[in-house]
């Protein structure tokens, strides 16, 4: 264990540094020499990932405070708060990802002040914005707590309610408007990926995204931080994303179908590799893992499937802004070691933020609130709602 | 009222004297080796393509319902009513959105500058403000370039292709592509040969992101009563079995506990 710990702080420092030289070449001599970015390809990786990945994996956030304050799931209650401080350190990140993106960081402002709203980058802006508000908001009483500011917590938890609201009506509309990016280049995208159902599936995939980060996050916690493992809670988790990627699965395989692009799966071609390397990490293994129950109710059958989740989805993503424009743009875009070591401070980043916030914060809940059902027997599961309050 | 340049590939005679009048007129240096380069730039807005003995221009189409100007987040580009869409550097924010949705790729980047701009042919908007024709239109020797009312011009270019069936392409670029832009084209060889792509819609591409955006008004107020709703039943459920008592209360929820085991 303690080797193991060396090894991932060795990681750490490494990605931070070469973060580091990065950003100094970054804001010193500019966006040309830090990226393979050219006139023909002037998104990479910054968007497609740090931007485009960075707001879907934060997705658990507003799914599950709908699940347990809308809708009423209690016994979700016990992975909240780690869920919100995922997709809190998200946006952060996403917002500091942008920062280097932009020509001009500096005046990141100014969609507040001259507005279009004719443009979706502006209705993102004003959404993430908003929406890191509601995040703060609802990541407050954590820190609050911790210093003892008890009539604080007391007035953001009356007004929970309208804050989660808030927050899935913002969710909503920036997730799916970050499809609706793309919808303004029909000319530009490969087939398997332009459909005027972009904004359509980038919600519902984000949905997906944010149950498997919420079943990654918990497992990794349940290893890295001692934490029991809430296994119970994970396999309710794992059948509402069973669900919710047959759902995307139909409806892709319909807009492909009416859109006459099925029979470009067949063709061998640079972009087939990757819408099918796509659908298998996103859909095909995940639901044939999903689908058996024993895999589904086991701890590592639902972290495999969910890593797959989470790497498929990125690769859909990725093909979406970068793959579907190459051949358009007459070019392989591959991002330069810079743009890169950026991108790997930023998740390193997160990953020591997260770390850093168990420790000081109370993050996860005092109380055991479930015994951890083994996983030879797999249909035991205790409900926690009875558990807790015994 | 709106004015538009009409290019005739079949007058032109590659001199490149609008090249050179372009970066005059944009304060750009111009150079031998500047006139050999084939690509438009952050340097060079206009380009004289040759393709065996043929000639095409390529510039900003300066669209009637620009792509770049509706992806602007900040409104930094902007359609005049005279024609021309320009550029306000001091609102853009480099997020390069007008770059990736132009369906000509013709906006460019100062990539090596720490503080880089959008640059691209913006129709000469104060000349044009002034009552004069663009620079290139003036420079030109044999009138491959014309500037005018867009209305005259599409006019004229029907004619020429009327009077000459056998010189043209049966095809004004620029007419319909996109709804339509203030640059007009007209060529013996297929656009295809010079960069211009032949598939473009005939509907303006930001109809494509207003359909989706200009719905956001009404999905807020639906979305938040339904939510809402959504909490005001699941919630109610839960006061109900509160005040039924304890008692039946337990007995729910073991009903509740029995069918998820089956």
């Amino acid at each position: 264990m303690k080797i193991k710990l060396t090894f991932w702080k060795f990681v750490f420092l490494v990605l931070i540094a070469a973060g580091v030289y990065a950003t100094v070449v970054r804001f010193t001599r500019g966006l040309g020499q830090t990226t393979n970015l050219s006139d023909q390809f002037p998104w990479g990786i910054w968007v497609g990932f740090d931007v485009l990945c960075g707001v879907m994996l934060a997705a658990g956030g507003f799914t599950l405070t709908a699940a347990v304050h809308i809708f009423n799931l209690k016994r979700l209650q016990p992975i909240v708060r780690p869920t919100v401080l995922t997709a809190f350190l998200g946006y952060l990140l996403v917002t500091v990802a942008l920062m280097f993106d932009l020509g001009r960081p500096y005046r990141i402002w100014h969609p507040l002040i001259m507005r279009n709203p004719h443009s979706v980058m502006f209705e993102v802006a004003y959404c993430v914005m908003l929406y890191t508000t509601v995040l703060a908001l609802e990541f407050s009483p954590i820190v609050l707590e911790r210093f003892h500011f008890h009539k604080a917590v007391r007035i953001i938890h009356g007004a929970v309610i309208p804050l989660v609201i808030c927050g899935v009506l913002l969710s909503t509309l920036h997730q799916s408007s970050l499809g609706s990016l793309y919808l303004i280049m029909p000319e530009k995208m490969h087939p398997f990926w332009y459909t005027p159902l972009l904004p359509v599936f980038f919600f519902i995939s984000a949905i997906a995204v944010g149950l498997a980060m919420t079943i990654f996050e918990s497992s990794l916690s349940s290893k890295y931080f001692g934490r029991q493992l809430e296994l119970g809670i994970l396999q309710e988790l794992g059948r509402v994303l069973l669900v919710v990627l047959s759902v995307y699965g139909v409806l892709r395989f319909e807009d492909l179908l009416h859109r006459g692009a099925l029979r470009k799966m067949v063709q061998p071609s640079y972009e087939m590799t990757l819408f099918w390397l796509e659908l298998a990490l996103a859909l095909i293994v995940p639901l044939i893992l999903l689908s058996q129950r024993k895999l589904r109710n086991s701890a590592n059958g639902l972290y495999v499937a969910a890593v797959l989740v989470l790497l498929g989805f990125v690769a859909n993503r990725l093909n979406v802004s970068v793959t579907s424009l190459e051949s358009s743009a007459g070019l392989h875009y591959v991002p330069k070691w810079t743009e890169m070591a950026v991108t790997g401070a930023i998740i390193a980043a997160g990953f020591a933020l997260f770390s850093l916030a168990v420790r000081y914060l109370p993050i996860f809940p005092t109380e055991v609130l479930s015994t951890v059902p083994s996983t030879s027997q797999p249909r035991v599961p205790v409900p926690v709602l009875d558990n807790a309050g015994n | 009222m709106s004015r538009a340049l009409l290019y005739d590939a079949t007058v032109c005679i590659g001199c490149k004297a609008c090249e050179q009048a372009c970066a005059d007129q944009n304060k750009l240096p111009y150079s031998q080796a500047v006139a050999n380069e084939d690509i438009q730039s952050e340097h060079k807005y206009t380009v004289v393509l040759t393709r065996s003995e043929h000639f095409m221009r390529r510039l900003c189409m300066n669209c009637l319902d620009p792509a770049c100007a509706s992806v602007c987040p900040v409104g930094a580009l902007r359609k005049t009513a005279t024609g021309p869409v320009i550029y306000d550097e001091g609102r853009c924010m480099g997020c390069r959105y007008c770059m990736a949705a132009c369906p000509f790729s013709v906006p460019k980047y100062e990539w090596g500058k720490v503080l880089p701009r959008v640059r691209k042919c913006t129709m000469c908007p104060d000349r044009v403000a002034a009552g004069q024709q663009t620079a290139c239109a003036e420079a030109c020797p044999t009138g491959a370039t014309k500037f005018g009312e867009r209305d005259d011009l599409i006019a004229e270019a029907r004619q020429r292709i009327h009077d000459n069936p056998e010189k043209y392409v049966n095809h004004i670029y620029g007419l319909t592509e996109v709804g339509g832009t203030s640059v007009l084209l007209l060529s013996s060889v297929p656009f295809e040969q010079f960069g211009y792509r032949a598939e473009l819609p005939g509907d303006p591409l930001p109809m494509l992101t207003y359909r989706v955006l200009s719905r956001i008004p009404d999905i807020v107020p639906l979305g938040g009563v339904l939510l809402g709703g959504v909490w005001w039943i699941t919630h109610r459920r839960e006061e109900v079995s509160a005040a039924e008592g304890h008692k039946k209360n337990v007995r729910l929820r073991v009903v509740k506990g029995e069918s998820r085991e089956n």
